[in-house]
């Protein structure tokens, strides 16, 4: 063809290649890994396997079996729960959907942990919610009650869902936009059907098949989640990602062994949750399918969608309050029971700047670091499609970026550390990468459409012009391209200042982020010095957001063509 | 100044053959015009011209300009210059720096560049727009602009792909009439693709009908 070779083989192949290389290998390298070890065969530790050895120290551990049990019920009941109050909420509210998107934005950038430690400051037997109860209540001590860190998971499933809701709205806005919602809800109507049935019978079984994967990775999160666990979660025994992560953290080098059986353990247990999701998905479709045939109109069922849409607003509610009391923490002095308002405020623990200021440092260095290779990569692998004609995402790159997502971070992480262990990698290098590997995949997806959609003719007229491939690039493609890039890098940004195992377990101990500073101090006793971690935890991404935000629309602030890119 | 097709033809990815064998030649200040159904492949003859068939055509015959052989050349390096149906104006630039993107390198300096520019603007009657957000241009105002844009690139042959049929009834006609006037001025060969009879009566050159 006229094509000139080295525009097919170079940018494609190149980027191709050291996605491969550099991110999807290492994680199924992580897992075989993983896989050996938990089978006895480590040649480091002078293992030599396969032997169940290593299998029977782990289920020769204490509480092992309540442990799986109270992940697959906290995973899959968080994951059930946000996906019910997604749907319902974005039926309640589809003609509000700007303002939702405008709404749940902001949050979005909160991770996991400073959410989780904002929430156990609000739901605690001396948090604010038991304050506030026990200025009417007349209590004069908190209540012996565990809110925190229940046995049956409860608060570790709430938080969770606060975090994952709305993630899944913004999903389902996004998915929304690919059937046409409004004149099927309008046909439907017509024949008489509620709204809400319109959605049961038309709507979601066109929508589910889009969001599979978006809740399968929540799926996967949630039940092997170790910040959110270990500071909500139950903790004797606890959850199984935290129980693995502990035997991981054993200073003894053999604990690497049952840690791997352990990391096996939970990729089992998430593959099987996630044959039972789907598996429920289908039976859920036969019987829907089967009301449908019926004729069902579901008039009634209408007025049940402020149900919905009630639970979201409360929260979001919590969620506010739970950052709030973060900030507020942050600056507190003294604080007694049952004030509901601190006694005096000061910028102590924030003066006390030793601490949190490397983390941060290091944090934001990690974040830039790694969002930004991700981001190159991604640049690279779609102009390498364009150039051969392959826009977009597809082909085992559309698997590929999925795979970080699906496996629990645990499993990949324990068998990469046993190789890095080998490798002797500077703790710095091995964390950016570390990110990179779960950094990358968002990235990835969140600038391919965007992309992919832009218009061809303007390539087209460029070449025209006499705009080789790399002018195409610089000169016309990323500038219009501007406002989806930023937005993906601040995700990339956000997502990489939320990790906790890479950094720790990559990290080898020797690199402190705001998440690891975080998660530890949340235990402490000094709920100020981890409220001021989990407030930059929260405020850092939240801050590159709005940076991501405003400079395409100043830069482009006379370009009416660029405007409303951002949504 | 010539364009010449020489037994073009292309297959499609499916297997279709578009337009088996097409002769044509146009000489310097003739608009030769295209028409056709829906589907007869006039874009994609002109995506074949100007190089810019996606991977999986496949082309077969040659295309000249003025005797060079371009077939296996790459879009950028053709010299062919493409109008599209809505005038693409690349959106992040004023609508001077569409003009200058186009413009040949070969024009050197500051000066004399952004007076090439401001010449075409008025040429184009658009003096005193140069600042302008392409996107606050009427449909008319886009056309003449991307036109200029286009010659100043100073290409050896340009391609029109429906380029008035977005227009109003009203304006189509002076764009029309500017369009080619300012092509068969420049001296250089036009194919022009439309649906539209008038178009092709008011181009006056040689007519293919693609089946």
């Amino acid at each position: 063809m006229a094509r000139p070779l080295y525009a097919v083989i170079s940018l494609r192949g190149i980027s191709g290649a050291a996605i491969a290389i550099a991110v999807i290998l290492p994680v199924m390298i992580g897992v075989v890994h993983s896989a050996l070890a938990g089978f006895g065969h480590m040649a480091l530790l002078g293992a030599r396997g396969p032997d169940l050895d290593a299998w029977r120290t782990l289920l020769g551990q204490p509480g092992l079996w309540r442990a799986v049990a109270v992940s697959l019920w906290t995973g899959v009941a968080a994951t059930m729960i946000s996906m019910g109050l997604a749907f319902g909420a974005v039926a309640a509210l589809q003609d509000r959907v700007s303002w939702l998107r405008r709404v749940l934005a902001p949050l979005l950038a909160a991770p996991h942990a400073a959410l989780a430690i904002g929430l156990a400051f609000v739901i605690a037997p001396s948090g604010w919610i038991a304050r506030g109860l026990a200025v009417g209540l007349g209590w004069d001590r908190p209540p012996e009650l565990a809110t925190v860190g229940d046995p049956w998971g409860l608060a570790l499933i709430l938080g969770l869902v606060l975090k994952e809701v709305p993630f899944l709205i913004v999903i389902l806005l996004g998915a929304s936009t690919q059937i046409a919602m409004r004149e099927q809800m309008a046909a439907g109507r017509a024949l008489g059907y509620g709204r809400a049935a319109v959605w049961l019978w038309v709507l979601v079984p066109q929508l589910w098949p889009l969001i599979r994967l978006p809740v399968m990775a929540v799926l996967a999160f949630s039940m092997s989640v170790v910040d959110t666990a270990l500071i909500l979660g139950p903790s004797n025994p606890p959850t199984l990602s935290v129980m693995v992560a502990r035997l991981f953290a054993d200073p003894d080098l053999r604990a690497m062994l049952p840690a791997s059986s352990g990391a096996l353990l939970q990729l089992g247990l998430t593959a099987m949750a996630m044959g039972l999701l789907w598996a429920g998905a289908s039976v859920a479709g036969i019987f829907a399918r089967a009301a449908m045939r019926r004729g069902v109109r579901l008039r009634g069922l209408d007025a049940w969608l402020a149900v919905p849409a009630l639970l979201l607003a409360g929260l979001l509610f919590l969620v506010v309050l739970s950052l709030a009391v973060l900030a507020l923490w942050s600056v507190t002095f003294t604080w007694r029971w049952p004030d509901p308002w601190p006694q005096r405020l000061s910028m102590a623990a924030w003066q006390g700047r030793a601490g949190w200021l490397s983390a941060a440092q290091t944090a934001f260095f990690i974040a830039l670091a790694s969002s930004g290779i991700a981001l190159i990569l991604a640049i690279g692998w779609l102009e390498g499609g364009d150039r051969a004609g392959r826009h977009g995402l597809r082909g085992w790159m559309r698997a590929a970026v999925a795979l970080p997502l699906l496996l629990p971070q645990l499993s990949v992480l324990i068998g990469l550390s046993g190789l890095l262990l080998r490798l002797e990698m500077a703790p710095m290098i091995a964390v950016v990468w570390g990110h990179v590997l779960f950094v990358f995949p968002y990235v990835m997806i969140a600038l391919a459409g965007p992309w992919a959609a832009l218009d061809p003719r303007m390539q087209r007229t460029a070449a025209a012009l006499g705009a080789g491939p790399w002018r195409r690039l610089l000169r016309v493609k990323l500038p219009v391209l501007l406002a989806p890039l930023m937005l993906a890098a601040a995700l990339g940004f956000a997502v990489s200042i939320a990790q906790y195992l890479p950094t720790m377990f990559l990290g080898g101990g020797r690199v402190a982020t705001l998440t690891t500073e975080a998660v530890a101090l949340s235990s402490g006793s000094d709920r100020r010095v981890a409220a001021v971690h989990a407030t930059l935890q929260a405020g850092l991404p939240w801050l590159v957001y709005l940076a991501a935000l405003i400079l395409p629309a100043v830069i482009h602030r006379n370009r009416r063509a660029l405007k409303g890119e951002a949504s | 100044m010539s364009l010449k097709l020489s037994r073009l033809s292309v297959r499609a990815p499916d297997g279709a053959t578009l337009f088996a064998g097409l002769d044509l030649t146009v000489v310097a200040g003739e608009v030769a015009t295209v028409t056709g159904p829906s589907g007869a492949g006039k874009s994609t003859l002109l995506d074949a011209i100007g190089g810019h068939l996606s991977p999986g055509f496949h082309v077969t015959g040659r295309v000249f300009l003025d005797g060079r052989d371009v077939t296996d050349l790459p879009a950028e390096a053709r010299g062919i210059g493409v109008m599209f149906q809505q005038a693409v104006l690349f959106p992040h630039l004023s609508v001077a720096d569409n003009l200058a993107f186009g413009l040949s390198p070969a024009i050197r300096g500051r000066l004399a560049r952004r007076m090439a520019v401001a010449e075409a603007l008025a040429q184009a009657g658009l003096d005193g727009m140069g600042a302008r957000d392409p996107a606050t241009l009427s449909g008319g105002q886009r056309a003449r602009a991307a036109l200029m844009r286009t010659l100043l690139a100073d290409p050896k042959a340009v391609l029109l792909d429906e380029p008035f049929s977005a227009l109003d009834p009203g304006r189509r006609h002076d764009i029309r009439e500017f369009v080619l006037a300012t092509i068969r001025r420049s001296r250089i060969p036009a194919l022009l693709v439309t649906h539209d009879r008038q178009d092709a009566d008011a181009a006056g050159g040689p007519v293919v009908a693609l089946t």
